[in-house]
This record gives C-alpha cells, sequence and structure tokens, in this order.
C-alpha cells in the first residue's frame, strides 16, 4: 500500500492544518539543531585551533593511510567472505547428506555468534600481535555464512523447470549449478549480496575495538594527540570529520546496489530481484530467526 | 580448573547486563522505530523528510562510530554524568529504530489498499487510519522480521563492551586476559550464554506470531 491511501487528498481546512503541522516540525527540528549547534560552540567545540590540524598534509596523509587500512581490509574480507559464501552455499546444496549437515551447522552457528565474541577469541588465540587477521578472519566467517544463505536462497528462487530442463538435456550437476542456476541466481541476489558488503564495510570498524589500526582507530589517536585549545579535546570535531567518511563510503556502495536493482527491474532477460533476504542490522546482525 | 564455577557470579552478572541492555534498546528501538515509521508515511512533508534522512544517516553509519558520537559528543552537549549503561541504550536504541522503521513500513505496504480506503471512507483521520486500522494489521506481518531485528540488537549489545557496560563480551575480554583459562572454553561458554538469549528471542517471537496470526 503506498503512503498516499493512508489519507485523503487534502482539501482547504486539511491544507492548512497540514502547512501547520510542517511549520511546527519545522520549528522543532530546526530549534534542536539551533540547540546541538549552540551546545557544541559554546563548550567551544568550533574552536579554529581544533580543526585546522585537517588542513595539514600530514593528517590528510593519516587519515588516508587509515581510509586504505580500511579499505584494504574490507577488501580482503569481502573477496574472502564470497568465495567461502560459494563453498558453503555449494555444500548446503550439495546432494551428499554429511556435507549439507556439516555446512549447515557452520553456518547457523557463524550467524548465530556475536562477530566481536569471534573476532575476541580469534584475537586472543591466533593474532594477538597481528590484529589485522582476527578482524579479517571473524568478517569472512560471519559474512561469508549470510552470504551463502543470500546464494542459496537465490538458487532457490529460479524457476524450477530452469534446473530440469538442464538435466533433460544432458548436463552434469555441476554444469547445471555453473551454466545455468548461478548466472541467473547472482543477477537477481546482487543487491542484497551488495548490501551485505556494505554490512561488511560498516564492521571492519569493530577493529578499534581490538586496537586495529583502522580509520576510526586513527580517528581517536588523532583526537587524543592534537593538543586541547581551552580545555577542548578535540573530539567532537573527530566524530563529524570521520563519520561523514564513513557514511559516504557506505553511501556510495549502497547506491551501487541500488543502481542495479533499477537495472536488473528494467530487463527483461534475467530474472526479477527477489525481495531482500532479511533485514540486516550489521555487525553480527543477519536475518537469523532460528540460531 | 573451571572458568564458569569459579567466576560464577561474573556469568551471572554479564549475562543480566546483556539481558538488561538488550531489552531497554529493544523497547527504545520499537517507539522509535514506529514513531519514525508513522513520520515516513504521514501527509506532512517535512515529517517525511526526516524520517527519511534519520533511517539514511543510522542505516550507513558504523555503530562503533555511534557508540563513540554518543559517549564522546553528550557530555559535550551538556548531559553529563549519563551512566555508560544508558549511554550504550541510547547507541543501540537509535541505530536499531532505522531497522525497525523499515520492517514497519514494509508492513504497512502489505496491508491490502482496501483497509484504509475503508478506513476513509467511514471518515477516520490518518492518525485514526493508521492507529487503528492498519498498524494492527501492518504488526502482524512485521513480526518476523522484528525478530530477527532483537536478534541481531541481542549479538550487537556486544559492542558495548569496548564502552564500559559489563556484560558479556566484556567478561570474555577481561577473561582472556587473565592467564590460565583456555580461551576456547572461555569462548563456549560466553557463546552458550549468547545462544541461550537468541533462542529465548526467537521463542518468543513465535509465539508472538502464532498468538497473532490472522488468516488473510
Amino acid at each position: 500500500m503506498s503512503a498516499n491511501v493512508l489519507y485523503d487528498a487534502p482539501g482547504p481546512k486539511a491544507r492548512i492544518r497540514n502547512r501547520i503541522y510542517g511549520a511546527l516540525s519545522v520549528l522543532a527540528i530546526v530549534g534542536l539543531l539551533a540547540f546541538v549547534v549552540q551546545r557544541l560552540d559554546s563548550t567551544g567545540q568550533f574552536q579554529s585551533g581544533l580543526w585546522e590540524a585537517y588542513e595539514y598534509t600530514d593528517t590528510q596523509n593519516r587519515i588516508l593511510d587509515g581510509l586504505v587500512t580500511t579499505l584494504k581490509t574490507f577488501g580482503i574480507a569481502a573477496l574472502l567472505s564470497l568465495a567461502l559464501g560459494t563453498l558453503l552455499a555449494a555444500a548446503r546444496l550439495s546432494d551428499h547428506a554429511p556435507v549439507r549437515w556439516a555446512a549447515t551447522v557452520a553456518v547457523e552457528f557463524f550467524r548465530a555468534m556475536p562477530l566481536l565474541i569471534m573476532i575476541f577469541l580469534l584475537y586472543a588465540a591466533f593474532f594477538t600481535n597481528d590484529p589485522m587477521w582476527a578482524l579479517v578472519i571473524g568478517l569472512t566467517l560471519y559474512n561469508g555464512s549470510v552470504q551463502a544463505e543470500i546464494f542459496r536462497s537465490g538458487i532457490k528462487a529460479v524457476p524450477q523447470g530452469q534446473g530440469e530442463a538442464a538435466r533433460a538435456l544432458g548436463l552434469r550437476k555441476t554444469q547445471v549449478m555453473a551454466y545455468v542456476l548461478v548466472p541467473q541466481a547472482v543477477r537477481s541476489m546482487l543487491p542484497s549480496i551488495i548490501s551485505q558488503l556494505v554490512v561488511t564495510l560498516k564492521d571492519t570498524a569493530l577493529g578499534f575495538i581490538i586496537l586495529y589500526e583502522e580509520l576510526l582507530f586513527v580517528g581517536k589517536a588523532f583526537a587524543q594527540q592534537t593538543e586541547p585549545v581551552n580545555g577542548v579535546y578535540a573530539f567532537i570535531p573527530m566524530v563529524i570529520v570521520f563519520g561523514s567518511i564513513y557514511i559516504l563510503l557506505c553511501l556510495a556502495l549502497s547506491g551501487v546496489a541500488t543502481w542495479i536493482e533499477r537495472r536488473t527491474k528494467r530487463s527483461r532477460k534475467g530474472a526479477p530481484p527477489a525481495p531482500p533476504v532479511a533485514l540486516d542490522l550489521g555487525t553480527g546482525g543477519s536475518g537469523v530467526v532460528n540460531p | 580448573m573451571n572458568v564458569l564455577s569459579d567466576h560464577f557470579a561474573e556469568f551471572r552478572e554479564g549475562f543480566l547486563g546483556t539481558v538488561e541492555l538488550t531489552a531497554s534498546s529493544a523497547l527504545l528501538a520499537l517507539v522509535l522505530g514506529i514513531l519514525i515509521a508513522g513520520f515516513r508515511v504521514s501527509p506532512v512533508p517535512v515529517l517525511r523528510a526526516f524520517g527519511t534522512v534519520w533511517v539514511t544517516l543510522l542505516r550507513n553509519t558504523p555503530l562503533v562510530l555511534l557508540f563513540l558520537a554518543v559517549t564522546l559528543g553528550l557530555p559535550a552537549l551538556g548531559l553529563k554524568g549519563w551512566d555508560s549503561f544508558w549511554l550504550a541504550v541510547l547507541a543501540l536504541g537509535c541505530y536499531t529504530s532505522a531497522f525497525v522503521c523499515e520492517a514497519v513500513r514494509s508492513g504497512i505496504n502489505t496491508v491490502p489498499v482496501g483497509q484504509a480506503e475503508a478506513a476513509r471512507s467511514i471518515g477516520m483521520t490518518f492518525t485514526q487510519t493508521l492507529g487503528q486500522i492498519v498498524l494492527p494489521q501492518a504488526a502482524r506481518t512485521a513480526i518476523p522480521p522484528l525478530g530477527s531485528l532483537m536478534i541481531a540488537l541481542a549479538k550487537n549489545t556486544a559492542i558495548a563492551s569496548g564502552f564500559n557496560v559489563a556484560e558479556l563480551a566484556a567478561l570474555q575480554k577481561q577473561l582472556n586476559a587473565d592467564e590460565g583459562y583456555n580461551i576456547y572454553v572461555i569462548f563456549l561458554w560466553i557463546a552458550l550464554c549468547y545462544l541461550i538469549i537468541t533462542f529465548a528471542i526467537s521463542g518468543l517471537f513465535r509465539l508472538l506470531e502464532s498468538r497473532l496470526a490472522v488468516a488473510r
């Protein structure tokens, strides 16, 4: 049901009333923003001394380094999780029951665990001196399991006749999968796959907690090193600057997902995009109902 | 050398901490999420825009960054002396509210158009249509995704361990740092605690689903 079914086309009275509500909410929102800005100003967050460090090339290079580290971690974790996802999805669709059971147990277990708990374990057990791999492997295990579920539901959503026709032509089961089912499944699941990649990108920020020098960690270290100006530390400027970077990165990646979704809808050849698998919160947040 | 029996009091405290954190943030997330969903379908354009901005911003921010923003930002706004527990509730609640809003909104989309049309034709206002006709029906389809969101929320509470909240992940970190215990055993016990919580939530939502199910 589209939103405008919920109310009548406004008549003269309703239009006035809506305008009054509109004006009131503008006032409330502007008031809130003004309060925030005023408080930030009066606690001295906008003093130029706290911000001018961001103009130095040295600072910009450090931020860039943090960004590169984050993107590198994301890149490795994304590739590995897609590979693991493919493997687990194939195993869950296998004809051999033991393989199927093992994969199901693995997928359900890694999806049900909070990602941070896995990362703490990996960090303490293997990678105390190399937090990057604790983060990458944690992200891979969790996101790989979620990607496996996305792949599997994509393959399940391909019309049955496709697989039957392929088998009738005499293709082997690997061929049926590789030439017929997977290409169609990937096409319809691409938006969900990319949304999960956005989650992976957001979750690289968990490295902050195990003191891995990614973007957020650089930000905090940076804010701690900046000399306080009139007793005010540079934490708020840091949150504003680094928050914008993260939001822009994620928006760009989600933008790709929306663009692909629209393209796939327009095309007549492929299967229409399947509805998103589950709302995903990120950070250990898959749509698991049965952990 | 059994970690659980040696540190039973800490485990109990951590378990209760996680449960309390989950419950309080879930309450905040549900209230805020339903309110924002109402904004997003309202006849007032400003409120619709506000809802869209809220959802877009919060869905694209890493939760850790949100935690930082809340713990460092609120004192600067003059709200000093908040307990780290309530700061964590605020961060988790606001973050999850964006997802709750989207779940409720897609629930609203599944209610047959005729329901709202009938409500309008007997003269109900927007608030009455939404509150008495559409939302009660939307809630029924929104329950399974909301259940997944609450499970995800329970898992996300682990992040609060980085921000001075006593809960299970913080306990794991502390026990890992103590020498002398097998970290895999610690992990297994902590994992079991989380499994109990997530199983309880999914059971609760399955119960709700069967209780509220209607023939369509």
